[in-house]
C-alpha cells in the first residue's frame, strides 16, 4: 500500500498533495462519517496511524530501492521499514519547499529534466543526507518516557491536561504523569528542584525565573504558549452598580501570582481609568481555588483570575463577570508550558516529544468542535476537579454573566502555542513599569532566550500546522499602540508607573 | 435509676449527637424547583446548586461511598481516603520518629547536665515558638525535594515537645534514686539506662504524646501548602471544588485518626507507668 502524500517526489507523474479524489487511507478516513464506531477522533487518528504504520513497516522489501533510487512507475512504493518512510518525507518536504509548494511548476521542473537528473541536482544543492541524519536524530530514542508534569488546576492548562487523558502525551511514546499543584510558588520550587520535568506556568514566570526575579536565577525556556484571553475580572455581586472603574477606589482585588498576566492585565486596566493600582486599590496574591471563598467571605471585591473560578462565582451567586480579558487584549497570553533550558539540552528527544504533544493538545484544544469533549475528560476529581458544566461554559464561550444574560464569545478562551517574542517584551515592559525589574533591560534579547519561537515554529510545521511568519508584532491594547521596537519609550509613556 | 455513670454520660453524648444533627439537618432542607428552567437558570445552576453546608445524610452518604472503597487509585491525582490518611501517617511518622531519635538524647544531655542546659537553653527557647510551616518555604529551597521537606516540618514541630520534657523528666529523677545508683558505683552510662531512663520515661512519653498531635495538626497544612498526597491535600482538592461534603468528610476522618495516634501513645505511656 501506498499513500500519495509519502510518494516519489522526483518522478513528474507522481501526486504529493492531497485532494478531493484521494483514495489514501487518511483521507478514506476523514471522509467517513464520525460518529460511526463511537471512538472518540483521537483514537481513530491513532487507529489509522497503527494501520499506516504497519501496512508500511510489514510489506516484502520489493525492488531493492533505497532511499535514493527511484523506480519511475509511481503507486508501487513500499517501505521496508520506517526509518525509509522518514527519509521520504524528508525528501518530499525539501522538494515541495524548494518549488514553494507550487504542485505545477514541481511537476513540470521535473517532466523537463527527468527524476534521475532531478535527484542528483538536489542531491548537490541541498544536504539532504545530513537533514536526515538530524531529523532522525531529534526523533531518535526517548531519553526519558516517564515524566512528571506539573499543573495548577485551571482551564488554561486545558492542553496539558487533556493531552493526558486524550492520549497526546502517549502518540508520542511518553509516559506523563500530570501532577496538580497547589499554586504557582509551589510549581516554581518544585521546577527548580527538578521535581517536575516541566510544568504549567504563566508566561513571566520564565521570563522572570530566568532573570532571578522573584527566584534564584536559573535558565528556563518556554517553547510553548498554552492559552490566550480566557481570565476574567470578576467583582462581587454586591458591586452590580459600580461598573465604572473610577468607583473602585479602596477595592481589594485578588491576582493568582505577582509574576502573572492577571496581575499586569488588571494593573493595566485600572491604571488606564486614572486608579493607581500601587495606592487606589489593593492587590492581593490569592490562590485561584480560593478566590470564590474569599469573594464570598467579602475579603475581596473582586478579582482577576483564571477560569473556571471566574465562571464558578457565577455558578456560586456570588460574583459576575464584569468583563472578559479578551477585551482589555485581544489575543493576549496567558499561561505557559515551560521547562528549565536543562532538561532540553540533556533530553533533546524527550524534549521534542514532549513539544510535539503539547503543540498537538493545543491545537486540538484550539478547535470549537473539540471543546465540548474536553470539558467532559478534564472535569473529573483527577484534573480540574470541577463541575462539568462551568467548565463547558468556559471552554465553549456559552455563559451566564451573572447579570441575567447569556453571552455567546466562542473565544472567551482560545488556544495558540506560538510563543511571540513582542509578547515577551510585552511583559518585561510591563515588569519595568511596576518596579519588579530594574536598571537596563535588554527586553528583545530575553525574549528571544526564554521565548523559542524557532523550536516551536519548526516542530508546528513539521505537524502540519502554519506558524506565523515572524516572531514580532505591534499590538493595540485598550486603544494604546504597542510599538516591540521601543520598549523603554512605551514604559516611559504611561502616566501612572513606579520606574 | 441506678445506672452506672458511664452508662448516663454514653446516653447523654448520642443524644446531644442526635439534637445537633437533627438540628443541621432540619437548617438544609433544600428547595425542590420542579419548574422548566431558562437557560440562564440552567448555566446559573439552577436552584440547588446554592452554595450552602450540605446535611449531614449528604455527609454520610459520601462516607459510605469513600469507605466502601478507600484504597482505589484513579491516577496521580485521584486516589482513595486510605492511599491519603496512608501517606499523612507516613509523613507524621517517619518525621516523628527522627525527632525521638534527636530530641531524646539531647533532652537526656540537657537534663542531666547543668552546664549544656544553661547552653542550650536559648537556641531552644528561639527555636521553639517558631510556626512549622514558616520553616516550609526554606526547607524546600534548601531541601528541594517537597516530600523530604514535608517530613522535615514534621520533624521540627515534633523535637520540642519531647526534648523538653525529656531535659524536664530527667533533671526531676529523685535525687534518692541517683544516690543509690551511686553507692552501688554504676558507671554512668547504667545509670543513664537502669535509673534515669526508666524514672524520666513516663514524662518522656508525655512529651512525645504532644509531639504527634502537634505533628497531625501540621500535617494537614503542609500537605495543603505542597500538594500531592495525602490528607491535606486531599481536603485542598475538595476546596477547589467547594465540594463541602467532602470537606466535612475528610475533616472528621482527621479527627478520628489523630485521635487513634493519641490513644496508641497513651496505651504505650501506660505500659511505662510505675506506682510508688
Amino acid at each position: 500500500m501506498t499513500y500519495k502524500s509519502l510518494n516519489d517526489p522526483f518522478n513528474p507523474h507522481s501526486n504529493l498533495t492531497h485532494k478531493a479524489s484521494c483514495d489514501c487511507p487518511l483521507c478514506n478516513s476523514a471522509r467517513q462519517d464520525p460518529s460511526r464506531d463511537g471512538l472518540t477522533a483521537g483514537q481513530r487518528q491513532d487507529q489509522l496511524e497503527n494501520a499506516l504504520y504497519e501496512s508500511a513497516t510489514s510489506q516484502p522489501h520489493a525492488s531493492g530501492q533505497g532511499a535514493t533510487v527511484h523506480t519511475p512507475e509511481s503507486g508501487s512504493a513500499a517501505f521496508d521499514s520506517a526509518e525509509e518512510m522518514m527519509d521520504r518525507a524528508i525528501e518530499s518536504a525539501v522538494v515541495r519547499s524548494v518549488f514553494g509548494h507550487n504542485e505545477m511548476s514541481r511537476r513540470a521542473f521535473l517532466g523537463l529534466v527527468g527524476a534521475g537528473t532531478a535527484a542528483a541536482v538536489f542531491g548537490a544543492l541541498f544536504p539532504l543526507a545530513e537533514a536526515k541524519a538530524a531529523l532522525k536524530d531529534s526523533m531518535g530514542k526517548l531519553e526519558k518516557t516517564k515524566l512528571d508534569v506539573g499543573f495548577v488546576p485551571i482551564t488554561c492548562a486545558t492542553p496539558i491536561i487533556m493531552a493526558h487523558p486524550m492520549g497526546f502525551y502517549a502518540k508520542y511514546g511518553l509516559d506523563v504523569n500530570v501532577i496538580k499543584t497547589a499554586g504557582w510558588a509551589v510549581a516554581r520550587d518544585k521546577s527548580l528542584s527538578n521535581e517536575y520535568d516541566a510544568a504549567h506556568m504563566l508566561t513571566p514566570m520564565p521570563l522572570a525565573m530566568s532573570m532571578g526575579a522573584g527566584s534564584t536565577a536559573k535558565p528556563y525556556i518556554m517553547p510553548a504558549v498554552e492559552n490566550i484571553n480566557g481570565q476574567a475580572i470578576v467583582l462581587h455581586v454586591d458591586h452590580k452598580d459600580k461598573r465604572d472603574p473610577k468607583q473602585w477606589k479602596g477595592f481589594k482585588f485578588g491576582v493568582p501570582f505577582e509574576y502573572s498576566m492577571h496581575n499586569f492585565l488588571l494593573r493595566y486596566y485600572v491604571a488606564e481609568h486614572g486608579l493607581d493600582p500601587d495606592k487606589d486599590i489593593q492587590i492581593r496574591v490569592v490562590p485561584p481555588p480560593e478566590m470564590v471563598a474569599n469573594l464570598r467571605a467579602g475579603n475581596l471585591d473582586g478579582y482577576l483570575s483564571p477560569d473556571p473560578f471566574n465562571q464558578r462565582a457565577v455558578w456560586e451567586k456570588v460574583g459576575f463577570i464584569h468583563m472578559l480579558t479578551k477585551d482589555i487584549w485581544e489575543g493576549h497570553p496567558c499561561c505557559a508550558f515551560a521547562c528549565s533550558k536543562e532538561f532540553a539540552v540533556n533530553n533533546p528527544n524527550t524534549y521534542g516529544a514532549l513539544l510535539r504533544s503539547i503543540i498537538d493538545a493545543t491545537h486540538y484544544s484550539a478547535k470549537q468542535e473539540n471543546r465540548s469533549e474536553i470539558a467532559e475528560a478534564i472535569a473529573p476529581k483527577n484534573y480540574l476537579n470541577q463541575p462539568v458544566p462551568v467548565i463547558q461554559q468556559v471552554l465553549t464561550g456559552r455563559y451566564a454573566d451573572g447579570l441575567g444574560g447569556v453571552m455567546d464569545v466562542p473565544n472567551r478562551i482560545d488556544f495558540d502555542p506560538f510563543p511571540w517574542h513582542s509578547m515577551g517584551v510585552w511583559i518585561l515592559t510591563q515588569m519595568k513599569r511596576w518596579g519588579y525589574i530594574k536598571g537596563d533591560v535588554n527586553y528583545r534579547q530575553i525574549a528571544e532566550e526564554v521565548y523559542l519561537a524557532a523550536d516551536t515554529a519548526r516542530i508546528m510545521k513539521e505537524l502540519g500546522y502554519t506558524p506565523p511568519g515572524k516572531t514580532y508584532q505591534n499590538y493595540t491594547i485598550m486603544g494604546k499602540e504597542f510599538d516591540y521596537t521601543k520598549p523603554e519609550e512605551y514604559v516611559q509613556s504611561f502616566k501612572i508607573r513606579r520606574s | 435509676m441506678h445506672k452506672s455513670l458511664p452508662f448516663r454520660s454514653a446516653l447523654l453524648s448520642l443524644v446531644l449527637l442526635a439534637l445537633f444533627l437533627a438540628f443541621w439537618e432540619g437548617l438544609n432542607i433544600v428547595p425542590r424547583d420542579t419548574a422548566p428552567q431558562s437557560e440562564y437558570e440552567l448555566l446559573m445552576g439552577g436552584a440547588s446548586q446554592e452554595a450552602r453546608v450540605p446535611p449531614p445524610s449528604a455527609v454520610f452518604s459520601l462516607a459510605l461511598a469513600e469507605l466502601g472503597n478507600p484504597f482505589y487509585d484513579a491516577g496521580p491525582n485521584d486516589k482513595g481516603i486510605g492511599i491519603q490518611l496512608g501517606y499523612s501517617i507516613y509523613r507524621v511518622l517517619t518525621g516523628f520518629l527522627l525527632a525521638a531519635l534527636v530530641a531524646i538524647p539531647i533532652g537526656f544531655l540537657v537534663g542531666m547536665s547543668p552546664l549544656m542546659h544553661k547552653a542550650l537553653n536559648p537556641f531552644i527557647q528561639v527555636l521553639r515558638p517558631i510556626s512549622p510551616l514558616a520553616w516550609m518555604p526554606l526547607a524546600l529551597f534548601i531541601i528541594q525535594d517537597s516530600e523530604a521537606s514535608a517530613i522535615f516540618v514534621i520533624f521540627i514541630c515534633s523535637i520540642w515537645p519531647m526534648l523538653t520534657n525529656t531535659a524536664f523528666g530527667v533533671s526531676n529523677v529523685r535525687q534518692d534514686w541517683i544516690n543509690v545508683a551511686r553507692t552501688h558505683e554504676l558507671g554512668p552510662l547504667k545509670t543513664a539506662f537502669q535509673v534515669i531512663l526508666p524514672a524520666a520515661a513516663p514524662t518522656i512519653l508525655t512529651g512525645m504524646r504532644i509531639s504527634v498531635g502537634i505533628a497531625w495538626l501540621v500535617i494537614v497544612a503542609a500537605e495543603m501548602l505542597v500538594g500531592g498526597t495525602g490528607i491535606g491535600y486531599y481536603v485542598w482538592n475538595e476546596w477547589n471544588n467547594l465540594d463541602l461534603a467532602s470537606v466535612i468528610f475528610s475533616i472528621l476522618m482527621i479527627g478520628i485518626v489523630g485521635m487513634l495516634l493519641d490513644m496508641a501513645l497513651g496505651t504505650v505511656s501506660r505500659l511505662v507507668a510505675y506506682e510508688e
